[in-house]
């Protein structure tokens, strides 16, 4: 059978990058809106700024957001592009449903009556 | 996809088939027959069993939610750590059947890999359902 399903390894980081809550609600308030500094996010994070720092490095590491050093300030940004596995990934679903179609059909030739 | 905020993003397969709906509902509910198109199975069509498909991938874990023969059928489909919804609707047309296949709600597994998401992928994905449309 030729069919996929199969999560790329970008999906696949990029779902666990975010499956953690504290990361997800991080990346969300940068997204809605806009760059923050670190003291502003911990201000509403409900965690202590050493943990939202350690969680914006996560972050970064998965190319969710972006630094900047503006003297002794670091401003996150969210990285709206890092999102595309998440699009990609519906669309990868519909073709393989899509495929599944296929051979449904296929099958439905050869069955009886 | 949709555009209202409350929804999930979610995957729809339609088609015209040249069966009839007891046919196809044979291929969908029948184990030997899912795996000629799908995926080996322990499927029963009856609420609340749960069964797996497999692949060489892997495996997708899911329960039966509704049975109506002939018309609906729908099951959890619990891969990847996410959970969503695949509904299939039959209705009978002049020429055959039309087949609609609805995978929907995706959200985090309870017992599946990334433990400690709970109900916030629903909400994320809403909350970012405008932010996903701009980068389309």
């Amino acid at each position: 059978m030729g069919y996929e399903y199969r999560m790329s390894d970008a999906q696949d980081a990029l779902f666990k990058t975010l499956a953690d809550p504290t990361r997800r609600a991080l990346f969300e308030r940068l997204c809605r809106e806009g760059e923050k500094t670190v003291g502003a996010l911990t201000a509403r994070a409900g965690v202590s700024q050493p943990v939202v720092s350690k969680h914006l490095g996560i972050l970064k590491q998965a190319g969710l957001v972006r630094d900047r050093h503006e003297g002794r300030q670091t401003h996150y940004s969210a990285q709206l592009g890092a999102l595309a596995p998440l699009i990609d990934w519906t669309r990868e679903m519909a073709h393989f449903w899509q495929s599944r179609f296929d051979d449904l059909e296929d099958l439905l030739k050869r069955m009886d009556q | 996809m949709t555009d209202t905020p409350t929804e999930m993003r979610s995957v729809v397969v339609e088609r015209e088939i040249a069966y009839p709906t007891e046919k196809i509902w044979r291929a969908l509910t029948q184990p030997h027959l899912i795996e000629e198109w799908l995926m080996k199975n322990d499927f029963k069509p009856a609420v609340d069993h749960r069964f797996n498909f497999s692949a060489d991938w892997g495996s997708v874990e899911c329960q039966v939610l509704e049975v109506e023969p002939n018309r609906t059928l729908s099951y959890t489909w619990g891969a990847h750590g996410l959970e969503s919804v695949v509904t299939w609707t039959l209705t009978p047309t002049s020429e055959g059947t039309h087949l609609r296949m609805e995978q929907s709600g995706f959200q985090p597994g309870q017992r599946l890999a990334y433990g400690g998401a709970k109900a916030g992928w629903p909400r994320f994905f809403a909350n970012l359902e405008q932010v996903l449309a701009r980068i389309e």
